[in-house]
């Protein structure tokens, strides 16, 4: 009893994380189911078929390959753009600070489906036709915010005597800039850029509202295929996500520490 | 970026962080604002300004400045509306009770697990939401253990008391609707609340127990103030895209758990009643303003991102 009471905490916290990870246990065992139906929803029998057939149903892998080409292009945008807000608000004072710093607020403030019908509204009045560019526009704005905040907290959090050092050792604004800031501003850069891939890749909602028939993404597809039959191979490609993210914050954590230790 | 030291004191403005008279800032800002202004604020304009026009899609839209459509749109879809906060409410009540022992073993009991459970609270963000929430409908199917276990508990009786499902399956009824919404935005409650948690020195906590406080009345007067900030962004950044989502009331709901966003897809894609949708979707964005200023007040914070 009184070793349940001290660990109550711990119980809890374990307990939360089970709820937090049990859809992705779900997500990997039925991926290697093979079910009867043309719905994934009943474990029938083991099966790899749709491990070594990732592209066996008709569209997905295009759907794959569409998100991935957006997701690229709206992160390498919104990384540009939003570090280089980042930086005027973490550097420099301006007039207009307060609202600038509003206007990047907003959007993540507005629900998805404000933000996906107010595009459509625009683009409908403007007469611009649903698709790939209307998607990758609305990618990019939607992304834009969370890099700035991502990259500001990073520029907050560095140390001004390390530029000052740079400067004193006669360096340049260019050079401090290339050779001291940057690479210190440059794990927030990474975070800022991952989120902004994750959110584009998973998007629907905002999606949805710009997309044609021709350019279906891997949510829509997904969308789609709740309302028609789940294909086994939406859950392998789920599965490796989930792993590549995995890989990737962890293999992220681990040159991190690496690099603290080499500092301290 | 370093400015010479000279170029500094030539400025009047306040020193934090750098003061410096250039075109830089306004260079390096240039580009993304005028994104947001052109596909961000313009949007809502134009929404705005459709919600006040007739018309329909084929013949055209003309600027009436009829204000019946929100008065119509509000008397057919107020329940809708209701619902919508609602259950974001619940289940933003429900994060923050989830996510707030987690966050906090993670941030001071953790040790050297820390990164390790970081990582693992963040991974499943990166897979598909849609999946995930595909995988909820695995979970709480009829037959499965899920369902008898809330069966042997009488669990699914407490939940039909409460009238969040209308009988022993726990699919497509409110209970799976706030089960899902809790669970796709959990880590956006459990990342701030972390980030606040982790600030908190925990020599504060132990001599609150020096000074005979009890452990509840030590969590309320020192833990909970003092991670109010994550509290605060943790329940905005959760019941904001909650009250908009309709992907968890399509999925795991049925026909008495639609929600405004489902309403406002269905009239702009399916209907076409392009006013009718930019009525509901400009009422959804002014809710969700004076609910949270109202909330921010409230809770004194003004300090948000």
């Amino acid at each position: 009893m009184r070793w349940l009471r001290s660990h109550l905490v711990a119980i809890a916290a374990l307990a939360v994380l089970a709820y937090l990870l049990l859809p992705n246990l779900v997500v990997i065992v039925f991926s290697l189911n093979k079910p009867r139906g043309t719905y994934n929803y009943k474990w029938e029998q083991f099966s790899t078929d749709a491990w070594t057939n990732p592209c066996g149903t008709p569209g997905i892998c295009d759907a794959v390959g569409l998100s991935l080409r957006i997701g690229l292009i709206a992160t390498l945008v919104a990384t540009i753009l939003g570090t280089m807000v980042a930086f005027a608000i973490g550097r420099h004072r301006f007039w207009g600070r307060a609202s600038t710093n509003l206007l990047i607020f907003l959007p993540m403030a507005t629900p998805e489906v404000v933000m996906g019908s107010s595009l459509l509204t625009l683009f409908i009045a403007m007469g611009i036709a649903p698709g790939t560019i209307p998607i990758l526009i609305a990618h990019i704005l939607f992304c834009l915010s969370f890099v700035v905040v991502t990259v500001k907290a990073r520029i907050a959090s560095l140390d001004p005597r390390l530029e000052q050092a740079a400067a004193d050792l006669f360096a340049n604004p260019f050079q401090t800039f290339v050779r001291v800031t940057l690479p210190l501003v440059a794990p927030g850069i990474a975070a800022g850029a991952l989120l902004a891939f994750s959110l584009s890749f998973d998007d629907y909602i905002i999606t949805n509202f710009n997309a044609s028939p021709s350019s279906i993404t891997f949510p829509m597809y997904v969308w789609g295929a709740a309302q028609r039959g789940t294909p086994v191979q939406i859950n392998v490609i789920g599965t490796v996500m989930f792993l590549t993210a995995l890989i990737l914050v962890a293999g992220g954590q681990l040159i991190s520490n690496r690099r603290a230790r080499q500092t301290v | 970026m370093a400015a010479p030291l000279a170029e500094l004191e030539v400025t009047t403005a306040p020193p934090p962080p750098r003061a410096r008279r250039s075109y830089t800032p306004y260079l390096l800002l240039l580009p993304g604002l005028a994104w947001l202004v052109v596909f961000f604020v313009v949007p809502m304009v134009a929404l705005a300004s459709q919600s006040l026009q007739t018309g329909d899609p084929e013949s055209g839209y003309v600027q009436t400045w009829h204000f019946q459509t929100y008065l119509d749109a509000l008397s057919q879809f107020w329940p809708q509306f209701v619902r919508s906060i609602v259950f974001a409410g619940a289940a933003t009540f429900l994060t923050l009770l989830l996510a707030y022992p987690l966050a906090y073993f993670m941030a001071q009991k953790a040790g050297r697990w820390k990164n390790f459970l970081l990582v693992l609270v963040i991974a499943p963000f990166f897979t598909s939401f849609l999946i995930r929430t595909l995988a909820w409908q695995i979970i709480l199917t009829d037959n499965g253990p899920v369902a008898g276990l809330a069966r042997t508990t009488h669990f699914s009786d407490l939940l039909q008391w409460l009238q969040l499902t209308s009988n022993d399956s726990l699919m497509n009824s409110r209970f799976a609707v706030i089960a899902g919404l809790t669970y796709n935005f959990l880590p956006f409650m459990i990342l701030p609340l972390y980030a606040s948690l982790e600030r908190l020195d925990h020599r504060l906590v132990e001599a609150a127990g020096d000074l005979y406080a009890t452990p509840i009345k030590t969590f309320w007067r020192v833990t909970w103030p003092l991670s109010l900030p994550g509290v605060v962004g943790g329940t905005l950044l959760t019941f904001i895209p909650a009250a908009g989502d309709f992907i968890n009331s399509r999925l795991l709901g049925n026909t008495q758990t639609v929600m405004i966003g489902q309403v406002i897809d269905s009239e702009f894609l399916r209907i076409q009643d392009y006013s009718t949708a930019a009525a509901l979707s400009f009422m959804l964005m002014l809710v969700i303003v004076v609910i949270v200023a109202f909330y921010v007040r409230r809770a004194g914070t003004e300090e948000l991102v």
